[in-house]
């Protein structure tokens, strides 16, 4: 019940599909009053809608993982003509990861971007609190939406919102990060428009779960799915289109960072999910994903490697963000079933989704560490870091429970993806995707590892910050790294994995603050 | 030739120049031009689709019509952001390219996908 795979058409709204309307609803609500009330009001406005966001969330996954998936058909029209939205135990778990997530940088965000008393107020402030709540939206959208053109909108809005988180300081540099970012995204989701309209034209529908039934292979089917895929690719980062994420992501402020590498990536992701897993699940060729994983690898190994030889601490996570998601794609060879020929939802799947996950709290946690760090230093040069331990210890064991969850140390989420992950590829004798993990893993230990050696190290007299840091902001980047921690003793514990659709969800709630 | 299969192979031009157009200029100007020209390409698609389909039933098939104003609507808001961030960048910087001023590591260099 991960993916609701091969379910019957949508025939009506299930009860609780209300909660689906009102994930999209709020952040669309809270948007305009901010606008509305301006940028003094913008911040007040966002932390007050942040517990109501909290809140569907976790309705929506508490009744996922009850009573099924929850869907909601769009003015009471069934497709195709309608638009579904449904929440399957995928939805649940990216929606909560996102509700904790932003949640989190909105609390961490606060001392920089909340308009001071007596200041006059600041565009920035207006459209970081505005974009927080807006990719908080179009991530609850792309993750529940069922209509192939209903996501493309989505996925827009998604871009929209985080590009312009990019470029916040207005320096010529992260503009350039930032439209380089939106050329990549427009040029990606043209592509998976181009996809979508040739499914149209071949299946006459645009509906995923009627799609699914009609789907053929044949090459109508194979260049729509080629497109979307390339398109989809480029917005998820994956090696070789990867080289717009590490001048995006390390440009932005540490709070924009967080969201960006921990959420907006993992959108294009799902959708990928989606398409292969569920729309034509039939369709691909083990030389397919064989192909996918080799990028994903390839990711790993370059990412990892370029991690490792970054000067300033921001790229290096930016780096290390291009390695993990070349993880989340060595679960497509691993599910597929050469009896069937097709990719089944199982163990592999539900490593990837667990990666997602943790992968998304770790990397926010460790963004906001190094944010911190680099406020207090002044500077975020690895080589300068000594001293930084002993001023900030709560952001360094911040920093290195996120790296634990990277590396893959048990107890973690990491851990326990990447040992679902490993045990697929033993399971199923792909030993050369085992040989992967286990360098990358290596390569991981070396970088995280190289940050706390040099934070570690001591100065001949006590560091003076530069700035005073907040202990709640610390705080806030440590729950991010314990969550990712948790996550792997929750999902490892007395839980059957194979119904991890409902489990992961009750796991990211106890892990979660 | 009837006018379905024109259309379509009119789109499949489109789509195939604004492509070589996304892919092989460097200027963000004349990328975003080009993204336009497949964004156009893709939208014609949609509408021979539309009228392909219409051979089956009376009238058009609407659903396309829909989806393509929508699109349509997309596609200019995505052009107005980029084109808001390329004045930005110019005024910043006086320079309206994507080429760092001095090659400052070994990622910068190729950007086309």
């Amino acid at each position: 019940m991960m993916l609701d795979t091969g379910a019957a058409a949508v025939a009506a709204t299930t009860p609780g599909g209300a909660w689906l309307v009102a994930a999209v609803m709020w952040p669309v609500i809270a948007v305009l009053f901010a606008i509305v009330a301006g940028g003094r009001h913008a911040a007040r406005i966002t932390l007050a809608a942040m517990p109501v966001g909290l809140a569907v969330a976790w309705a929506i996954a508490t009744r996922v993982w009850e009573g099924g998936a929850i869907t909601y058909l769009v003015g009471g029209w069934a497709p195709p003509l309608g638009i579904a939205l449904r929440a399957d135990g995928l939805s649940a778990a990216m929606m909560l990861t996102t509700a904790i997530v932003v949640t989190g940088a909105g609390l961490f965000a606060h001392a920089d971007f909340a308009p001071k008393p007596g200041e006059p107020e600041t565009r920035t402030s207006l459209v970081f609190w505005t974009l927080l709540i807006a990719v908080w939206g179009a991530m609850n959208l792309v993750v529940m939406g069922r209509d192939l053109f209903n996501l493309y909108v989505a996925l827009e809005l998604l871009t929209f919102a985080a590009v312009p988180l990019v470029s916040l300081d207005g320096r010529a540099a992260t503009l350039a990060a930032a439209l380089r970012y939106l050329m990549f995204a427009l040029l990606g989701s043209v592509l998976y428009l181009l996809g979508a309209v040739l499914l149209y034209g071949a299946y006459g529908t645009l509906d995923i779960t009627l799609l699914a039934s009609r789907v053929q292979p044949e090459p109508a089917a194979w260049v729509a799915a080629a497109l979307m895929t390339a398109g989809l690719l480029a917005k998820t980062a994956l090696f070789p289109l990867h080289l717009w994420l590490p001048p995006a992501h390390a440009g932005a402020p540490p709070a924009a960072s967080a969201v960006l590498s921990a959420l907006v990536v993992k959108g294009s992701f799902v959708l990928l999910i989606r398409l292969w897993f569920e729309v034509m699940p039939a369709l691909w060729s083990v030389a397919a994903t064989q192909l996918i994983a080799a990028l994903g690898a390839a990711a790993i190994l370059y990412g990892s490697v370029l991690a490792l030889r970054q000067e300033r601490l921001k790229l290096l996570i930016a780096y290390s963000t291009v390695a993990q998601i070349g993880y989340l794609f060595l679960m497509f060879p691993l599910a597929f079933d050469p009896a069937t020929e097709q990719l089944q939802s199982g163990v592999a799947l539900t490593g990837g989704v667990l990666q997602t996950v943790s992968h998304a709290f770790a990397k926010a946690g460790m963004f906001m560490a190094a944010g911190l760090m680099a406020k207090s230093l002044g500077h975020d040069r690895v080589a300068d870091l000594a001293g930084v331990g002993r001023a900030l210890p709560m952001s360094l064991i911040a920093f290195g429970l996120a790296g634990v969850s990277l590396v893959g140390l048990p107890p973690s989420g990491g851990f326990a993806a990447k040992w679902l992950l490993l045990s697929a590829a033993v399971g199923t004798g792909q030993w050369w995707w085992a040989a992967v993990l286990v360098l990358g893993g290596l390569l991981t230990g070396g970088y995280v590892m190289l940050v706390l050696v040099r934070a570690m190290g001591s100065t001949a007299e006590p560091l003076a910050p530069l700035a005073p840091v907040a202990r709640s902001r610390e705080a806030v980047a440590l729950t991010m790294s314990l969550c990712a921690v948790l996550l792997g003793l929750v999902a490892l514990g007395p839980v059957e994995l194979p119904e991890f659709g409902g489990v992961e969800a009750a796991a990211i709630a106890e892990a979660g603050p | 030739m009837s006018t379905v299969t024109l259309f379509g192979l009119c789109a499949a031009a489109l789509v195939g120049l604004g492509l070589y157009g996304a892919l092989t200029h460097p200027q963000p100007l004349r990328k975003l031009i080009a993204f336009n020209l497949l964004g156009s390409g893709v939208f014609l698609l949609f509408g021979v689709f539309a009228r392909r389909g219409a051979w089956q039933a009376v009238g058009g098939d609407p659903v396309p019509q829909a989806l393509v104003i929508t699109g349509i609507v997309v596609a200019f808001a995505a052009t107005a952001l980029a084109v808001a961030l390329l004045l930005r960048l110019h005024k910043e910087s006086g320079e309206a390219t994507l080429d760092p001023p001095a090659p400052a590591g070994a990622s910068a260099g190729r950007r086309n996908p």
